[in-house]
């Protein structure tokens, strides 16, 4: 009863009846009752390894013969410029950031998300407003008015939150690309050291993060285990929400 | 932070807000508002619905591709709103001067609603929002604001029409339409919001002699110059 994703429903919806409705007061002029397709959530810091756990689960349900539409966090057509902007003149307030945030996500859900679930689609979301919530709340974002902005957005069928501890983290990030301003919180001043502020602001994302699961369900997934053990787990779950709802189109002749 | 718009504000300036269709002469009013505070000896700043740099860019983008939805229309000029409160609005009520707007959240209720947002959402999503000291509304009939419209020739905007709801090809007939619910929506917020209704069907100067009457009452009772004593210095 312990393990992540046995406490589950048994046709595995997150949640049972919010999963694929909108969170709160929604859009009133798109109905999305009854849309066969799938949202997935991939949630996690920066550095977690979402990306890669995406690609490769993309791989396998198209290979097992779903539909895939894979969608991210900031990559708006509409938006991508104005948060770049946005983000190297340092200029904005915070609510303006969060607001532009959410401008960029309505624009994605509404052109991207929206109609692949109306297709059948399996939509894997490389993060979710969750990622929004997080940063937002430990910028001193009032938690309630956050959560009434983004009532327009859909409950996922499943959440996976890759978790992680700061120091795996630190590890990790060195070694690829290193630390950025923005992943290191340096607007919230905790100091002119960047390891320093790197090290404070994720530990505040991730227990946010953490605070956020059993509110939305989150199936949270040890993410420093080995990338392909990772990937195994996701798939088990994936597989299992999958085979109650819509089983694959063939079993595999080999 | 939140839930201001519907309580009094604490700043020593006042917020004098007009609303209106396009066509009802709410700019006019404003600007000869302006006029007579600034006669007056008030200190006064002006700041109009959507006007803010950063914003006007991606609204731009959006409008040219004719790509915004109810929704992203709506937040994109949420996003603007609060650009606009936190550096154009706030800090001038901070230094104890008169901040006019030309259009604030009720305009966004009013036009958003008509568009298909959800009403308690806007509500919700506004309430950071600081509540005006005064909000006149200038009600004017549908067919006198597209008279005024036509006599000045003005080309009717995209969005402003309601074209993008596709309700008419026709831009004057859209804008009637389109106009029309939004004048619907007003009403609602006279009295949820204490607007104060102005007849933007009579004449320019008897607006304005009425407008000057209820301004009087709360620039007068404006409070002192803000405390100039350092912050974090005990007396």
């Amino acid at each position: 009863m312990t393990t992540a994703g046995q406490d589950e429903a048994p046709d595995g919806a997150n949640g049972g009846s919010l999963a694929g409705r909108y969170y709160g007061r929604g859009i009133p002029y798109l109905p999305i009752e009854g849309y066969p397709g799938k949202l997935i959530a991939i949630e996690g810091t920066d550095g977690v390894g979402r990306t890669t756990q995406i690609q490769l689960l993309r791989e396998w349900l198209e290979v097992k013969g779903y539909g895939v539409v894979e969608t991210g966090w900031t990559r708006s057509p509409l938006m991508q410029p104005t948060i770049e902007i946005a983000k190297s003149s340092n200029t904005l307030n915070k609510l303006t950031f969060v607001l532009l945030y959410a401008t960029d996500f309505a624009d994605r859900l509404e052109k991207e998300i929206i109609p692949a679930l109306k297709a059948g689609f399996i939509v894997l979301s490389d993060r979710y407003i969750f990622t929004a919530l997080a940063r937002a709340g430990v910028r001193g974002i009032d938690r309630s008015w956050l959560r009434s902005l983004y009532g327009f957005a859909i409950a996922p069928h499943m959440v996976f939150y890759l978790n992680v501890d700061v120091k795996t983290l630190i590890g990790r990030v060195l070694a690829s690309r290193g630390m950025d301003f923005w992943e290191s919180g340096m607007d919230l001043k905790h100091g002119d050291d960047i390891y320093d502020s790197f090290r404070a602001y994720q530990n505040k994302l991730l227990r946010e993060y953490a605070s956020m699961g059993d509110e939305f369900n989150f199936r949270t997934v040890d993410a420093r285990r080995a990338v392909d053990r990772i990937q195994d787990e996701l798939r088990r779950q994936v597989a299992a929400f999958l085979e109650g709802i819509e089983p694959p189109p063939a079993k595999p002749d080999l | 932070m939140l839930n201001t718009l519907t309580q009094p504000h604490e700043y020593p300036g006042k917020l004098l807000v007009v609303e209106g269709i396009d066509g009802s002469g709410k700019t006019t009013q404003l600007g000869l508002l302006a006029k007579w505070l600034i006669a007056e000896g008030h200190r006064v700043f002006i700041t109009e619905w959507n006007s803010s740099a950063l914003v006007k860019a991606a609204t731009k983008t959006g409008k040219k591709k004719n790509a915004l939805t109810p929704m992203t229309f709506s937040l994109l000029h949420a996003t603007d709103f609060a650009d606009r409160l936190l550096y154009k609005i706030i800090p001038p009520l901070k230094a104890g001067m008169i901040v006019l707007a030309d259009r604030y959240a009720f305009t966004a209720f009013a036009r958003d609603v008509t568009r298909g947002v959800d009403r308690g959402w806007l509500r919700e999503l506004y309430s950071f929002a600081v509540r005006p000291d005064l909000s006149l509304y200038f009600r004017v009939p549908i067919e006198v604001s597209v008279d005024r419209l036509m006599a000045r020739r003005i080309k009717l905007k995209f969005y402003e029409a309601g074209m993008d709801l596709g309700w008419s090809a026709n831009p004057v007939e859209s804008f009637r339409l389109f106009q029309g619910k939004v004048l619907e929506e007003y009403d609602r917020l006279v009295d949820e919001f204490g607007l104060q209704v102005i007849d933007a069907a009579g004449s320019i100067t008897d607006q304005q002699r009425l407008v000057r009457a209820v301004v009087a009452p709360i620039v007068n009772a404006r409070a002192t110059e803000p405390d100039m004593v350092a912050v974090g210095e005990d007396v």
